[in-house]
């Protein structure tokens, strides 16, 4: 329990490895069978099965809907594989605006990718900072500042969305997409700050010395030493941010109008403006955007069960 | 333990300033003096940020909460007058916020009680499958668990849609009947609570399911062993041995269902767009978000209630945080 989130990162990606320590399962097995009326191997498997259906259903039927042609769509007879195959419903999609006035598809995609790097550049660099000044100094402090970070992680952002709201209305930066970056920056820097303290600590600075007693300047042994241990670390909160911000909606919704929504306002507006016409098309629209958080969700699955245990609550 | 970590990292930071002696008690209150700008440089601009969008308008909030201030006023420019606690008073009282609040810690709790249990389910389950059945179980966990909120609202809306939707198909085939034709499954609030936990319950899962598989694999299997040995039954197995040590992360994950299932905005809100009537639908995010902009205090008493609610419930995980870390 010394570090973060190496060790938690281990503890949830082991099993998977190394099959559960094979040994041990195999005598649990074989004790339990004559012990009494255990499920049976093929009883499990079956389970799997159920579970595995009722995960993927929902995903599945998105995706089907979104190549199935809107005439097949609103029947009675839902068919369960998309068997009249069409592009149309992307084509929909991209190109319709929302709603009379409000933007379309590439513009959305545009401003959710801008706010959402710039919030993971930004959250990178001071919440890096931040780590470093609380993982690597001794300073009085220190922890007051661990405590606070943790506390105003808490701190839930949207019970205050209408005094936020003023505030970035005084700031003249209401409906931009400046305003609605600085809300996503504030609510992924201290969960940002507390997971990467973690993999600072866990590079043991040692390791800077040496590099120091073999003559490299204070500067230089961090940067060719420990950043480049820290570089899985950056990676996996970088894209923890990025999914939260490309993610967000009340904020957006709220902030929001016209040519500037973000995508998740946008899949609202044109959800309620198309729901009775085209299905189909809310469901392209819905895969598009879930595409890339599916894809980046892989990439650090296994550290975010061990990083959201040790200290995050933002969801 | 944190200032023997932390000291020798800290002072190879200024080699070439140390101190010669650095016992003496003289030379550690120079040193803190000279040492501390590095390190506050490096905080400042979290500090900065966190203070202006986090402290500062914690403040504001609480006291526009004890004010009469309204959009006629930013409009106008004058201020708001003070009237005590009537915020309050008014917001438990004279609206339907009490209903609401009774909604969501309801709602609350069936949510985390189901994600919890059946977390723990498919936990022990993934322990007791073969390695390629397990890779399934995960994956499909994890295409649930990364799904937008939104886009999975939107499909399991259409999946119950009145219309066209899967389960009125499917409920009309299996009792070869067409009862379930323009079946509305959301416009009755009770069965909107049932959409509303599958969707919720269907994504909050994962998470619970890999954190408590992650635990289960920490149980020695020796420890197991010798108390199936002794005669434990399997019931007895998981209460007496397995749930000590999975202790800690069960509380952990406890806490933060209660936490984002109390917070849930996204889908109800998503959902009573589809089709719910949102008076009798809300919980505390949408109500506050319906509330609109307009009556900045009686919104800002609602918003300084649910903070102290959620901040009551997050001392909990703050202080697990703190005792397991060492700082």
């Amino acid at each position: 329990m010394s570090t973060q989130i190496t060790p938690a990162v281990q503890r949830a990606e082991e099993p998977a490895r190394t099959d559960l320590g094979i040994v041990g399962t195999r005598a649990l097995r074989g004790a339990r069978r004559p012990g009494g009326k255990r499920l049976s191997r093929a009883g499990y498997a079956a389970i799997a099965i159920v579970v595995f259906v009722c995960s993927v259903f929902p995903v599945y039927w998105m995706v089907n809907m979104s190549f199935t042609p809107p005439n097949k769509i609103i029947s009675r007879n839902p068919s369960l594989l998309p068997l009249e195959f069409t592009w149309k419903n992307y084509v929909t999609a991209w190109t319709r605006e929302a709603a009379p006035g409000q933007t379309d598809f590439p513009h959305a995609l545009a401003s959710s990718l801008g706010v959402a790097i710039t919030v993971v550049i930004v959250c990178a660099l001071f919440a890096f900072l931040a780590s470093i000044a609380i993982a690597r100094f001794a300073f009085r402090g220190r922890i007051v500042f661990i405590v606070s970070v943790l506390v105003v992680q808490m701190v839930p952002g949207e019970a205050m969305m209408f005094t936020i709201y003023n505030m970035v209305d005084d700031w003249r930066l209401m409906n931009t997409l400046v305003g609605l970056f600085i809300v996503h920056l504030a609510s992924v820097v201290p969960f940002t700050i507390w997971t990467l303290r973690g993999f600072v600590k866990g590079v043991p600075a040692d390791l800077e010395e040496a590099a120091q007693i073999d003559g490299c300047t204070k500067p230089q042994a961090f940067w060719r030493v420990t950043f480049p241990l820290l570089a899985p670390g950056l990676v996996s909160t970088g894209i923890f941010a990025f999914i939260q911000s490309w993610n967000e909606f009340l904020m957006a919704l709220l902030f929001l109008k016209g040519y500037n929504l973000t995508l998740p306002p946008w899949l609202n507006s044109f959800q309620s403006a198309t729901e009775a016409t085209n299905w189909g098309a809310v469901m392209a629209g819905s895969t598009l955007i879930a595409l890339p958080v599916v894809i980046f969700f892989l990439f650090v699955q296994g550290r975010m069960t061990g990083g959201l245990v040790s200290g995050a609550v933002k969801g | 333990m944190s200032a023997t970590l932390t000291e020798p990292d800290a002072a190879p930071r200024t080699p070439s300033s140390r101190p010669p002696g650095i016992p003496g008690t003289t030379s550690a209150g120079r040193r803190r003096k000279r040492q501390p700008i590095t390190p506050w440089l490096l905080l400042a601009p979290s500090i900065v940020l966190l203070g202006v969008m986090v402290v500062y308008p914690s403040i504001v909030m609480v006291i526009n909460s004890f004010t009469n201030l309204e959009i006629k006023n930013k409009m106008l420019g004058t201020p708001a007058d003070f009237v005590g606690f009537d915020n309050y008073i008014e917001v438990f009282t004279k609206s339907d916020f009490p209903a609401v609040l009774a909604r969501s810690l309801g709602l609350m709790v069936v949510l985390t009680a189901l994600i919890i249990v059946g977390g723990m389910l498919i936990a022990l389950l993934m322990t007791k499958l073969a390695k390629g059945w397990r890779l399934l179980v995960s994956i499909g966990l994890l295409l649930a668990w990364a799904m937008p909120p939104l886009s999975a609202t939107v499909v399991w809306g259409w999946i119950f849609d009145t219309q066209y939707g899967l389960v009125n198909w499917f409920l009309n085939t299996l009792t070869g009947t067409n009862d379930f034709n323009s079946h509305s499954w959301l416009i009755d609030p009770w069965s909107f609570m049932m959409v509303l936990t599958i969707i919720i319950v269907w994504q909050g899962i994962p998470f619970a399911a890999f954190t408590f598989y992650a635990g289960l694999s920490q149980v020695p299997d020796e420890v197991l062993e010798a108390s199936q040995l002794d005669g434990a039954n399997a019931r007895q197995r998981f209460r007496l041995i397995v749930m000590p040590y999975l202790r800690n992360v069960v509380t952990a994950v406890l806490v933060l269902e209660t936490i984002w299932n109390l917070r849930i905005f996204t889908q109800v809100y998503a959902l009573q767009q589809q089709g719910g009537i949102a008076s009798e639908t809300n919980v505390l995010g949408t109500y506050l978000f319906r509330q609109g902009l307009g009556e900045f205090g009686v919104t800002a008493a609602i918003g300084v209630f649910m903070v102290i609610l959620l901040m009551g419930i997050s001392y909990f995980n703050v202080r697990n945080t703190l005792k397991e870390e060492e700082l």
